[in-house]
């Protein structure tokens, strides 16, 4: 045992029970697990957890298996000498061969390029730690899987409320009337979802339904309302059109609490054309954002500063200030911009009736209007007005990837938000409800590495590697526009991508473009299968040479618990533990499992021990960062200065002596500080003495109108969610994209896009939201490709982190193309038969299964049940790669953009643009084997380490033969056995 | 005399089969397991699970109801089970009404899977016996877990709080009033076994709003006149 991994061993238990949290998906529910023998023997929910209540989803009750699967890796690969990338030919090393090897390869590119390395993470759920890491090594190339999964969700709420769906914030289902889901299936906020939900319909509350398939919480929806795929923003805009038309928002709160009063400049060819004006008496509030902007007195007709006390608004209308500027209220153009979005419009994009349309407006609006909420909880605003209640407007929204995997994502996104910011709900009981951290600043004040100079040879990066841009000077670009990073995040081509384009990040370093790379890290992340767009063809990325012979991306290191697709081509493999081994934290700083009424934060401790030759991800990081002498790990003398990372994690602070840390409770020498204190030696033994969350329940004062509430706001910035003391008031109108306009249109003082981008920023940088067709569209011949083709994902599979789990893979073992009956006849294709599905790029021989719960523009399939043949230690016939499929072979990473490529994203944010994808159908040939395509070379079973692939019978919790089985139920002395004698049976 | 039963909430349940695997990780190592499972990494894999969830389509497009049927043993009171069985291992119990079967007495002929009517009964190829839901007998009893505990594993999995268990035989049981209050039914009723579990239907909730609520006038937080209507000027807002 050493140093490192006492802890490890001192926290796992081998009979008794022990509270942790969950990671069988992103939810991270509170468990119980308990532990017989060393084995886990039963996982219940906790039922004093915040999240989970004490509930348990398919996942989580399948946790066992994970520990027994036979696709578990158990120490170091190296490829070997002379075989194949690709081949899964390893041999095993030590951890200290591993850390030799890449310390010394790390070092020597630190210390010449440090960009040349590359670290992209899955669904990790440690940002603050990776993202640590890749600053002070001084790469700009990290992410991690944000921008392929829902930057758009993050980025369009965030710039317009200050705030986002999923852990960020969401339904206020306790108070709600109206619930409203667009554009979802499962969810990130997987049981609390079920929960509200169940109880929300019990309660009597209205549940709309609106997604191009009818499944998941869709079921149990009042109503659904289909809706064509990458439509959902023509419907939005329709119904802000109706809302404004029939007078049912609510006007006060756009008055107050949002920009839509703001003064616009509108004088034409202004150089200020479209910013909002500041008013020279008005209050910045804070000179790194100030806030002097405009209202113009209704009654007194005159020009005054924003929230001059007595003053009503101007909402409506065009005036001239004293210095002959033109002006309009941003309300005003807000309203002419939807002047075109009428019903019938917005009824063509998306095949709903026009009539349904109007009426789906009215439901909103009324129930809004006539069912306001009065909770008796006093409040002061910004402005310092005090409040003796707490208004609400029981109508909630939750969406998802549906509306973000689009290219026109972020846009159709602020379109929501607005929706929702007219009927006044945001941050109000029965609405949508924020969770810390936040409310944060529109935008956060993280910002990107701004030019070449910011990447230095042997120095930490300056700026961290993903933020939130502002202005045009904040992109990650040179002197001549060109990108710094490898996948050209920050860039003109998508300027605001938070989170990066981890989906381009294989093609642009294979390519060379904007430079190559030499190491490429993925933790977590199945970039050679269902993590990638265009997966045939990256999997030859990874495979292809230089003209010297040296592969094209020359290091590949994958770190993993499982022998994933992406495993065959590292170079390196790093084994992973699983959750139940190690220790965790949901950080604050992170991602957090908030709660609508206060922070909460969790953390996972080991129950069981790690298989001697694994190790978390997390030390591996630590390890690597001392070794190679970066700041935060090492003392000043070159000594190790964490001993592990559970030390890591109990002493690190945001800056010296800022008693911010990764965990929020038990803070402080004695422990008896909230979110900030001292980092206290106890804090692990009080997170697991109280279930391994932390939960600071705000007073009701604290809990609502938090964008604008004062004494929030100061304890926000008291205890560091917050860096200012600002109020954040909704972007209706976008300040921020309409610079990018005037940059594109060389109206900009500062940075101005190339040439080449300059109509694309132009077009799609709109300060209010706008409605546009996915840009596949604009490459794909809509008559030979008719169809829509989408995933979703299955509630009791989470991508592809259990197909090797033997009892979630029976319930999900392989995936059909589900087709509305009609379609598919039309097309000559059979219920359950083999067909083809083509799109421009590609195309797939899967199943078909007709389904009416479909649109019928629409085929859609379970995301990442299709496996490669052999991974994932399933055997190479299993269903999962011989009738399972993957729809991302026909989806492109790129679309053409003049004589190039550019990425198949949100031209704002980078997302990628997974659901654009549009299709045919067609039987395939009754001579064509009944088998999916593509298929490739199966993986190898004979991985060193790797268990042999239990076959036959085996029953939990021992595997073993059906005589093992038979003398084990013999021998189960339990003391209920009593209870399966005949006791006298009923007749 | 007591008959626990589930009466299961089609109302809540979206079909998430938490309790399918999570009725299977209690009784893989409780008394009735362990639960085979044949091929777990191969093709075709199979395995005992006491509890299945069904998932169907009823009506067409756009009309379309997506209904998932969560699926176990009903513990009839009039089980069909118990008198085919040729050596009295399948039994209904007297004292709480669940149905069980006695391993060591069972020869897994299958007769019982036969004569009952809702394909509830698992046949268990490890042990060659004949397995089933036990309503988790084996918590039901047990002191050593706290009261609220004793409850099915599917029970207290369920995120949608869907399946509620108790006695039907008691009208005071949360079960019973449910089923009386929401219009509890139980399937193929015609068969006369008399299953004890129950279902509870889906409900729709409409709201219907009148022309006048739409355009009435007085609202609160609204212009009096819409902001297109050219050359009216807004009227003080009521606060």
């Amino acid at each position: 045992m050493n140093e490192v991994d006492s802890d490890y061993l001192a926290s796992a238990i081998t009979d008794g029970v022990k509270k942790t949290t969950c990671y069988m998906c992103a939810c991270r529910c509170g468990i119980v697990v308990h532990v017989k023998n060393g084995k886990v023997r039963y996982i219940e929910g906790n039922p004093d957890h915040p999240l989970n209540a004490g509930v348990i989803c398919a996942k989580g009750g399948s946790g066992i298996m994970k520990e027994y699967s036979p696709a578990r890796l158990t120490q170091p690969l190296r490829r070997k000498e002379g075989a194949e990338r690709g081949m899964a030919q390893f041999e095993p090393i030590s951890w200290e061969e591993a850390f030799s090897l890449l310390t010394e390869r790390l070092a020597r590119i630190r210390a010449t390029d440090p960009k040349q390395f590359a670290l992209f993470t899955g669904r990790d759920q440690m940002q603050a730690l990776t993202g640590l890491f890749a600053r002070e090594f001084g790469t700009p190339n990290y992410a991690a899987h944000g921008g392929f999964c829902s930057v758009n969700m993050a980025a369009g709420m965030i710039y317009t409320i200050g705030g986002s769906f999923w852990e960020f914030g969401g339904p206020d289902l306790e108070r709600a009337k109206l619930f409203v889901m667009i554009g979802t299936a499962e969810d990130h906020h997987s049981n609390p979802l079920k929960r509200h939900i169940a109880a929300f319909k019990r309660r009597g509350g209205r549940f709309i339904a609106i997604n191009p398939v009818r499944t998941g919480y869709a079921a149990i929806a009042d109503e659904w309302i289909p809706i064509r795929p990458g439509s959902d923003g023509a419907l939005f805009l329709a119904l802000m059109r109706e809302l404004i038309a029939k007078n049912l928002y609510d006007r006060e709160f756009l008055s107050e609490f949002t920009n839509a009063a703001y003064l616009v400049d509108v004088t034409p060819g202004s150089a200020e054309e479209g910013l909002l004006v500041r008013h020279p008496e008005g209050d910045p509030i804070n000179p790194l954002r100030p806030h002097n902007f405009s209202w113009w007195d209704a009654e007194k007709e005159q020009w005054v500063p924003d929230h001059t006390p007595g003053v009503r608004p101007l909402l409506e209308g065009e005036r001239t200030l004293p210095d002959g500027r033109r002006v309009k209220p941003a309300f005003q153009l807000l309203w002419e911009s939807l002047a075109d979005c009428t019903p019938e419009w917005a009824s063509e994009q998306t095949g709903i009736p026009a009539a349904r349309i109007v009426k789906l407006a009215h439901e909103m609006g009324v129930v809004a209007r006539d069912f306001q909420i009065e909770l008796p909880i006093a409040w002061t605003d910004w402005w310092g007005r005090k409040h003796e209640r707490v208004i609400g407007r029981p109508v909630a929204f939750h969406a998802m990837r549906g509306l973000a995997a689009h290219s026109n994502g972020f846009q159709t996104i602020r379109a929501l938000a607005l929706l929702m910011t007219l009927l006044g709900t945001i941050d109000r009981p029965g609405g949508f409800r924020h969770r810390a951290p936040y409310p944060r600043a529109v935008p956060p004040n993280a910002r990107p590495p701004k030019g070449p100079e910011a990447i230095q040879p042997g120095a930490p990066l300056k700026g961290a590697p993903l933020g939130w841009v502002e202005f045009p000077e904040d992109l990650a670009v040179d002197e001549a526009g060109n990108p710094l990073r490898i996948d050209k995040g920050f860039s003109w081509e998508h300027p605001l991508s938070a989170h990066g384009l981890m989906h381009n990040v294989i093609t642009n370093a294979w390519r060379g473009d904007p430079y190559p790379i030499d190491t490429l890290l993925l933790f977590m992340a199945n970039m050679a299968w269902n993590s990638t767009m265009n997966t045939t063809e990256v999997r030859k990325m990874l495979t292809d040479k230089r003209a010297d012979g040296e592969y094209k991306i020359p290091f590949l290191v994958v770190c993993d618990a499982f022998y994933s697709e992406t495993v065959a081509f590292a170079d390196l493999v790093l084994p992973d533990t699983t959750y139940l081994e190690r220790f965790d934290c949901l950080s604050m700083l992170d991602r957090p499992i908030s709660e609508f009424d206060g922070p909460v934060d969790a953390c996972r401790v080991p129950v069981v021990a790690p298989p001697p030759g694994v190790k978390p991800f997390q030390e591996v990081l630590l390890e690597l960062g001392w070794r190679l002498r970066l700041n935060a790990f090492t003392n000043p003398d070159g000594s190790r200065k964490y001993r592990n990372y559970p030390d890591f994690i109990v002493r690190f602070e945001t800056a010296p002596n800022s008693g911010i840390g990764f965990l929020a409770g038990w803070r402080g020498e004695n422990g008896t500080l909230a979110m900030r204190g001292a980092p206290n030696p106890e804090q692990w033994k009080r997170y697991e003495e109280h279930g391994c969350f932390f939960h600071y329940e705000l007073p009701p004062g604290l809990r609502y109108m938090r964008n604008w509430n004062r004494d929030y706001l100061k304890w926000a910035q008291e205890v560091g969610l917050r860096r200012d003391f600002d109020p954040i008031v909704i972007h209706v109108y976008s300040e921020i994209l309409q610079r990018f306009r005037l940059a594109a249109e060389g109206r900009w003082p500062g940075r101005q896009p190339p040439a080449e981008l300059r109509e694309r920023v132009r077009r799609f940088f709109a300060p209010l939201p706008f409605w546009y067709p996915p840009l596949e569209d604009e490459h794909t011949d809509r008559e030979r490709y008719p169809l829509r083709a989408l995933t979703q994902r299955p509630m009791a599979m989470y991508h592809s982190w259990d197909s090797q789990n033997a009892w979630l893979r029976q319930i999900h073992t392989y995936n059909f193309l589900y087709v509305h009956p009609q379609t598919a006849q039309a097309a000559g294709v059979e219920d359950g038969g083999w067909m083809w599905v083509e799109s421009r790029w590609g195309k797939v021989r899967c199943l078909c299964r007709y389904s009416d719960a479909v649109e019928p523009g629409t085929v859609w399939t379970w995301n990442a049940i299709g496996k490669a043949a052999g991974a994932w230690n399933l055997a190479p016939d299993a269903n999962e790669s011989q009738q399972g499929f993957l729809l991302n072979h026909l989806i492109r990473e790129e679309l053409p953009f003049g004589e190039r490529t550019i990425s198949n994203s949100d031209p704002i944010t980078g997302q990628a643009g997974w659901y654009d994808v549009r299709v045919r159908i067609y039987p395939a040939d009754p001579t064509e084997p009944p088998q999916s395509w593509p298929q490739f070379a199966p993986m190898p079973a004979e991985i060193p380490g790797m268990a042999k692939r239990p076959g036959g019978v085996i029953a939990y919790p021992t595997v073993m033969s059906v005589e093992e089985a038979a003398a084990m139920q013999e021998s189960m002395k339990s003391p209920w056995a009593f209870l399966f004698q005949k006791q006298g049976a009923s007749r | 005399m007591t008959q626990f039963a589930l009466v299961i909430d089609l109302n809540v349940c979206v079909g998430c089969h938490a309790c399918v695997t999570n009725c299977k990780q209690w009784n893989t190592s409780g008394n009735a397991g362990p639960l085979a499972d044949v091929n777990p990494y191969e093709a075709d894999p199979r395995g005992t699970f006491f509890n299945r969830v069904l998932h169907y389509e009823v009506g067409t497009y756009p009309e379309t109801e997506t209904v998932y049927l969560p699926k176990s043993c009903m513990h009839c009171e009039e089980a069909p089970c118990v008198p085919v069985c040729p050596t009295g291992a399948s039994y209904k119990r007297e004292e709480d009404g669940i149905v069980l079967v006695d391993y060591d007495k069972c020869i897994g002929c299958k007769y019982c899977s036969w004569a009952c009517p809702y394909g509830a009964r698992e046949y268990d190829e490890a042990r060659r016996v004949m397995t089933k839901c036990t309503l988790c007998v084996d918590r039901l009893y047990d002191p050593t877990l706290p009261e609220e505990r004793r409850k099915p594993s599917c029970v207290l999995a369920c995120p949608a709080g869907a399946r509620i268990f108790g006695d039907i035989h008691d009208p005071d049981s949360e079960a019973s009033r449910l089923i009386r209050e929401q219009g509890g039914f139980t399937l193929m009723p015609e068969l006369g076994a008399r299953p004890a579990n129950h279902y509870l239907p889906r409900k729709k909730r409409e709201l219907a709003i009148s022309e006048e609520q739409v355009e009435r006038v007085h609202s609160p937080t609204a212009l009096r006149s819409a902001p297109h209507a050219v050359g009216l000027k807004p009227i003080e807002e009521e606060l």
